[in-house]
């Protein structure tokens, strides 16, 4: 239940710290957001603040007019507020919302890998690769015989992996840049360069 | 310019010669040791090179008393004092493993000759 922001992963570098140690960190495109709209109790169930970025020229007539005389944003996601009222309609958002030393919440949608075995999905562990084995990277018993009788909901099994909303919490900010619109974040973030990315305070 | 590149211009350092496979290096390393800081030099052969551009990496491989050592360093880290290279080595491949299993005079190379 915090304001965020809506950036794009750059993609991963490493930086020196003070101390001459290296760490790894991720980099955030995070171009001004725009509030384009408040959510409240009263009229909406809910109290949130939604933010819109990117300028399109491409947005079909709904959308132009549910902005009106804002900016023409093709990328709208909402952010659960406590009190909307401390933010105003056309009010922009940036990078400096985060400081140095910050704890956030990044969520993205982790790069899809397709139809995968369970080895690479679950983590199950495969079967001799010789001696005569041909269980290699098999997922073995899927559970018991006559009773039940049939296989328990839930079981791991192979599937697509990948493609789906992961959030990771607790990443610490190492810089803000708000003159560059960047956000710099220790470890690593979901996605691959160039998806959309929401950072929240954690 | 590359947006990554751009973030650790600042970090990258000028002041490294070009290093290559088979030269001998001094390094001056920046060392703590309780509270007090001092330089510590640890001088052998380029071993390899790894990384580009912040991540650039050498390692470096000497005898001391009898023993094998090597060290890795970030070339661009702010603990490196200062790299100097004593000597051009002649090396034909990008890394000089087969040095971990030679001895004596048979682990050294031969000089190239710069003019």
């Amino acid at each position: 239940m915090s304001i965020g922001l809506i950036g794009r992963k750059v993609g991963m570098t490493q930086i020196f710290q003070d101390d001459g140690t290296m760490i790894p960190v991720s980099v955030l495109a995070i171009e001004p957001n725009t509030v384009t709209r408040l959510r409240t109790p009263d009229r909406d169930g809910y109290a949130a603040v939604q933010l819109g970025v990117e300028p399109s020229r491409k947005l079909t007539k709904p959308e132009a007019g549910q902005l009106r005389d804002l900016p023409k944003v093709a990328v709208i996601r909402e952010f659960r507020v406590e009190d909307p009222a401390a933010y105003a309609v056309g009010q922009t958002l940036d990078v400096s919302l985060f400081a140095a030393g910050d704890l956030i919440d990044v969520t993205g949608t982790s790069k899809g890998k397709g139809f995968a075995g369970t080895v690479k999905r679950h983590n199950f562990r495969r079967g001799p690769k010789t001696h005569g084995s041909d269980h290699h990277r098999e997922p073995g018993s899927i559970g018991p015989g006559t009773t039940p009788g049939r296989v328990y909901r839930g079981s791991r099994m192979a599937g697509h992996m990948g493609d789906e909303r992961v959030t990771v919490k607790k990443l610490r900010v190492v810089r803000a840049d708000a003159d560059r619109n960047l956000l710099l974040v220790r470890g690593s973030i979901p996605g691959a360069p160039n998806a959309l990315v929401l950072v929240k305070k954690a | 310019m590359n947006v990554l590149d751009e973030i650790v211009k600042d970090q990258l350092r000028s002041d490294i010669p070009d290093l290559a496979p088979g030269d001998t290096v001094k390094v001056a390393a920046k060392v703590v040791e309780g509270n007090r800081e001092r330089i510590q030099v640890f001088e052998g052969t380029v071993l390899r090179l790894t990384g580009g551009g912040i991540t650039r990496s050498v390692t470096v491989r000497r005898i001391a008393s009898g023993v094998g050592v090597e060290r890795t360093f970030k070339v661009n880290s702010p603990r490196i004092d200062r790299i100097e290279v004593v000597r051009h080595g002649v090396a034909r491949r990008a890394k000089l493993y087969f040095l971990r299993k030679r001895v004596g005079k048979a682990a050294t190379l031969r000089e190239r000759r710069t003019s």
